[in-house]
């Protein structure tokens, strides 16, 4: 199933590639991250920059995606593609590539930008960079595909020197998207690929989406409390929750209290879940460990409130309190009450413009 | 292949694993700037610990036979007989020093090969992602190489009339998918609790002969294929992130106490409004 | 199913020479151990006495992790701030049958199961057997949990004080308060050239101490010191009773222990690295379990088999001693037809001959003597106040020492003839 493709002579390897993905009719802001990264390497490359969209009847998200910087899209249309599958669209991508040879490929390092392609570099036998953060071009003209290591203690800089395209995932909220300009022209492309039924290998039986809470999200919050396994039980989440809505702030968690069951998915956050940014970071009953610190290490202030003063949340603390949370959360609440006479609704972060 | 057709031969569930460092003990030489590995103490890797978990309850369920299978030196042998000693049958493990450096691509053509020396397989899984590399690569990798069905992110797995089910977390909700045998899924951190070893299994361990060492020349893979020299990427150099110092006000003592002086500290460091 | 022809709990001295004896004579033998490794979970350090093991081991002196060969036997008493020390030398006490050796238990316990397990025993660490697997009366195994169960022909239960299984076995009773003694050890690091220079030890030499009187805070029981190749081991037994009535923890005793100046001067400068805590029995050969039962016996602590009269402390011997013992007697049953509990009463013949029985038997008095307070209150600080006296010079004029001894005893109120009785029952029960 693998071919060599690598050692071929690299000079006929050009152009830059983003594997768009789709939901609900709008591009998934990963993607449209992606568009705006991929524009800049491709300009640094003096190369087109094409966007890869399989599915099906996705004309107008194709149109969509290059109001966001693209040159060319290319669509290939058929029923398989309707959802998302590992064959047939690593197929899909295995065909184009080796039909057109780009130089450069990014995927989104989502759950299926991952999927497709870890099946894919294996299929091409070339290079892949996971869950990138930055790039650079060297100077032979390489993709340095920089990328965070033991759990982001360290930045490690991938070269794929031999073998093209080189392929790169990239981690979500890292890159700006571009402002979307519903003028921008560029050209459609319409390939075919040879899929067969049995390329449908995997059967979706069942869906059922995420819950997303109302109210604002911690991507988009100053101030994100976030709860980990400490908080023992599920409902203990509504201690934070009154926390948050004295401060203005959205709630997250760690890994271990989502998959613990106690809130959705949605608001992990952490390597494998979200990074935020906020202004505040309060970490409630999370211990600290590097999987979870790569999601909030980049917070502008961060405060830890752990019963255990070793937790190694507290060596990148700006505050911390070492105390039983089940004390020092409700105390928090009543004392911020107090301090506006019991209307502190709107106790938000200091606007920057202000500081 | 279709094990509900054959009732010949047990099914046959196969588990990659890596021996990773323990995550918490891991520090960066501030000096070489590489890991300090050496006297860090070693698990398995902990999703493929999860995904041994899965394997093993489709073994108390369906009486399959759970073999284990990993690449790298022969101190993985420690991992390997603990994953014997929770339950699995048997253990395999790619070990040759040609192999050393191997990238993704290289380790999930070496695993394929190997799974196939191996034979008879109806399922495989692998962890989602390893501690030590974190990539997530290996396991859809070895699925394009051998031309499965794969699945990842799954949390559970179960066999119905000669089928796979497994439940996906993706981004936006969980996903029930089906496959047939054999198909390949990447299983979730955290999503069970694995098992101890027991008595049994470790003196199975003990009794010897549940390991076995193969070098590439026993299963037939090609020395040009694998190794650093023929790995797609390079590990140029790594960079020490020096994150901006924290300004670490710890408070302890009596609650209400240490609630007053964050609150000031928050208040008069315009981090909250007043 | 797993089976074996025997299994063992614990790899302590009782056990690990159990599974060895077992294991030479050509039974398959498991012994499993719940701690990561043999002795992580006992005491650590102490001194033992070589005897059993030179039955065991004929050349156990070769590779042994012998820490020092005790030449210097020393008996404290201990005042507020005075001390009165007895001291015994001879190069002798380090040689032959009745040579005692310091060890560390964690290198001891591990180097005894290696041997066994050079002799063919299987050994499994990190495991507790949760229970005997019982059916029909009979034992049928071990257990560790529901679907984890081994079987074998006999069990030989070696799993020290605690002796949880022993009792669930029906096999004793559950432990009282006076029964049982409270153990605590520190392990204090110094150097060994420091050692060898404070103590006056040669390379290989060791010292030991018994302290008796105020070292307990003259509660019954006493504490002891033992040098190792660079540490010190400083710990106290304690009967659990008196702790309790006089309401005081073990470790403040410890700690109180360890600022006296007699004990200061020894282990001033050093570092405690560790401390532990662990129950001693004090059954005397009254209160022993039953040894065997159907497919069952019992070794070592679990048993009782200790001898602590104040001024020595033996368990690492008779633990040794009676694993042999269980060896040999199931050996012995499987010739009478198996491991019926009529075929295995020989294991009291062999606890005999081993002389396990003989020596608890002489001793027995111990745990009762062990009852006299005034032998661990009274008459420690009657010799005190009058070695002070003997000792203290300021030109006054001296007493003559039979003066000075019935003086005292009348300031301790102790009737003459009670002390004259504690002393016959003391020198009996020695
Ligand atoms: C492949 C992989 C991917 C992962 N991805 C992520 C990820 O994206 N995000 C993530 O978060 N994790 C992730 N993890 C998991 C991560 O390794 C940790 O297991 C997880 O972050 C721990 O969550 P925690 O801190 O909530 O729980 P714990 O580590 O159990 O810590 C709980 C903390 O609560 C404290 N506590 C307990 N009681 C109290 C109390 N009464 N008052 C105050 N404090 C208290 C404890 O002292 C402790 O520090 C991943 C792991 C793997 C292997
Ligand atoms: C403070 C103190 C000082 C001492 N000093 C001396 C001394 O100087 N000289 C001397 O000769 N004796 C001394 N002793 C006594 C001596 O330690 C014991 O007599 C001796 O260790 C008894 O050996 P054993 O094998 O019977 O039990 P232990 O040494 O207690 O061994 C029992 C083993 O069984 C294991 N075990 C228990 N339950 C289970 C289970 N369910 N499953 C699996 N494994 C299990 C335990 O982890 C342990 O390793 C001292 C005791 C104390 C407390
Ligand atoms: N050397 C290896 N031996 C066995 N399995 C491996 C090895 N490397 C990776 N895997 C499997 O592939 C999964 C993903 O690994 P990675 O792509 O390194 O993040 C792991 O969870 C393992 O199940």
């Amino acid at each position: 199933m693998t071919d060599g493709h690598g050692l071929e002579d690299k000079s006929h390897f050009r152009g830059v590639w983003v594997f768009l993905e789709g939901r609900a009719g709008h591009l998934r802001d990963v993607s449209t991250q992606l568009i705006g990264e991929g524009r800049r390497l491709a300009d640094l490359r003096g190369t087109p920059l094409t966007g890869i969209l399989p599915g099906k009847g996705v004309d107008a998200l194709a149109e969509q995606a290059i109001g966001y910087g693209l040159d060319r899209v290319i669509v290939v249309d058929d029923p398989i593609l309707e959802i998302y599958r590992s064959r047939p669209y690593a197929q899909v991508m295995a065909q184009l590539i080796r039909r057109h040879k780009p130089e450069i490929v990014l995927f989104g390092a989502s759950k299926n930008g991952r999927d497709l392609g870890g099946r894919l570099h294996a299929i091409l036998e070339t290079g892949l960079a996971a869950d990138c953060v930055k790039f650079d071009i060297d100077a032979e003209g390489n993709l340095d595909m920089i990328r965070p290591s033991f759990g982001g203690k360290s930045l490690a800089h991938i070269l794929c020197k031999k073998h093209r395209p080189q392929m790169a995932s990239v981690r979500r909220n890292v890159f700006v998207a571009p402002p979307h300009n519903p003028e921008r022209r560029g050209e459609i492309v319409r390939e075919v690929v040879e899929l067969s039924p049995q390329d449908a290998d995997a059967t979706l039986l069942e869906f059922e989406e995420f819950t997303k809470e109302g109210g604002l999200r911690p991507e988009e919050a100053d101030i994100v409390v976030s709860g980990g396994y400490g908080l023992a039980d599920p409902k203990n989440f509504a201690l934070l929750q009154e926390l948050a809505d004295r401060l203005g702030g959205a709630i997250a968690a760690s890994r271990k209290a989502v998959d613990s069951g106690w809130v959705p998915k949605t608001l992990q956050v952490g390597q494998t879940g979200m990074t935020v940014r906020p202004k505040l970071y309060i970490a409630v009953g999370i211990s600290g460990a590097v999987q979870h610190l790569a999601g909030m290490q980049e917070a502008e202030k961060i405060l830890v409130i752990n019963i255990d003063p070793k937790a190694p949340l507290f060596e990148i603390a700006d505050y911390g309190i070492v105390g039983d949370l089940f004390e020092i959360v409700p105390e928090l609440v009543r004392q911020l009450d107090a301090l506006k006479g019991g209307d502190a609704s709107d106790r938000r972060a200091v606007p920057a413009e202000a500081r | 292949m279709s094990p509900a057709d054959s009732n010949a031969r047990p099914l046959r569930i196969l588990v990659c694993i890596k021996q990773v460092p323990k995550a918490q003990e891991l520090q960066v030489d501030p000096v070489t700037q590489t890991l300090k590995r050496v006297g860090v103490p070693s698990e398995i890797n902990p999703p493929d610990a999860n995904a041994l978990e899965i394997a093993l309850t489709l073994k108390d369920r369906h009486a399959a036979e759970v073999v284990v299978l990993s690449m790298g030196p022969t101190s993985f042998d420690e991992s390997l007989e603990r994953a014997v000693a929770m339950g699995a049958d048997r253990a395999v493990l790619l070990t040759d020093r040609i192999l050393g450096g191997s990238d993704t691509v290289p380790t999930a053509y070496a695993l394929s090969e190997t799974i196939q020396k191996i034979g008879g397989y109806d399922l495989i899984l692998t962890g989602e992602e390893t501690t030590d590399a974190s990539t997530g690569h290996v396991g859809p990798g070895i699925a394009g190489h051998l031309d499965l069905p794969q699945i990842t992110y799954v949390s559970e797995v179960r066999i119905v009339d000669g089928t796979v089910r497994a439940r996906r977390t993706a981004e936006d909700g969980t996903e029930w998918w089906q496959t047939a045998m054999p198909s390949l899924c990447t299983v979730n951190f955290g999503c069970n609790k694995p098992r101890s070893p027991t008595l049994t299994g470790k003196i199975r361990v003990k009794r010897g002969g549940v390991i076995a060492h193969w070098s590439c020349a026993d299963v037939g893979i090609d020395p040009k294929k694998v190794g650093l020299l023929n790995s797609p990427t390079i590990v140029a150099k790594v960079d020490t992130i020096r994150l901006p110092p924290r300004a670490g006000h710890i408070f302890s003592g009596e609650p209400k106490e240490t609630v007053r002086a964050l609150l000031e500290a928050l208040i008069r460091d315009r981090v909250i409004a007043p | 199913m797993e089976r074996f022809d025997a299994i063992v709990v614990g790899a302590g001295p009782a056990g690990s020479a159990a599974a060895l004896t077992l294991a030479r004579k050509g039974f398959s033998t498991l012994l499993v151990e719940r701690g990561r490794s043999p002795g992580v979970k006992g005491m650590f350090g102490g001194r033992i006495y070589s005897w059993a093991l030179h039955d065991l081991l004929p050349d156990w002196a070769k590779d042994c992790p012998v820490e020092r060969y005790v030449v210097h036997e020393n008996m404290a008493f201990l005042a507020e701030d005075t001390a009165l020390t007895i001291s015994f030398d001879s190069p002798k006490l380090g040689e032959g049958r009745s040579a005692s050796f310091t060890a560390l238990r964690a290198k001891f316990d591990s180097w005894l199961a290696k041997k066994a397990q050079e002799a063919g025993a299987v050994l499994v660490t990190g495991i507790r057997v949760d229970g005997l697997w019982q059916e029909d009366g009979r034992i049928r195994g071990v257990l560790v949990a529901p679907n984890d169960r081994v079987a074998a022909d006999v069990v030989v239960i070696a799993e020290g004080a605690t002796s949880v299984l022993t009792r669930s076995a029906g096999l004793k009773a559950d432990l009282e308060p006076r029964e049982v003694s409270v153990g605590v050890k520190e392990t204090i690091e110094l150097p060994a050239e420091a050692i060898q220079e404070r103590f006056g030890l040669g390379d290989k030499e060791g010292a030991a101490f018994v302290f008796a009187g105020q070292a307990s805070l003259g509660l019954r029981g006493g504490g002891f010191l033992y040098t190792n190749q660079s540490t010190i081991s400083l710990g106290l037994v304690v009967s659990s009773e008196d702790l309790a009535r006089e309401k005081v923890e073990i470790q403040e005793v410890q700690t109180r222990f360890r600022m006296h100046p007699a004990v200061q001067r020894w282990i001033r400068g050093g570092k405690v690295t560790e401390y532990s805590a662990h129950l001693v029995p004090e059954l005397g050969a009254g209160m022993m379990p039953r040894l065997w039962g159907d497919g069952v016996l019992v070794a070592g602590d679990a048993a009782g088999f200790l001898i602590n009269n104040g001024y020595t402390f033996r368990g690492v011997d008779l633990a040794i001693a009676s694993g042999i013992a269980a060896g040999e007697a199931v050996e012995a049953a499987r010739a009478a037809g198996g491991p019926r509990a009529a075929n295995l009463q020989v294991y009291e013949k062999f606890l005999r001959s081993r002389n396990v029985l003989p020596d608890l038997e002489r001793f027995r008095r111990a745990p009762l003597y062990m009852k006299n307070e005034r032998l661990f209150d009274v008459y420690p600080r009657m010799l005190l106040e009058i070695a002070e006296r003997l000792y203290t010079v300021d030109g006054s004029g001296k007493e003559r020492l039979a003066d000075i001894v019935l003086r005292e005893a009348g300031a301790a109120e102790v009737p003459k003839w009670k002390l004259l009785l504690d002393l016959l029952q003391g020198a009996r029960s020695m």
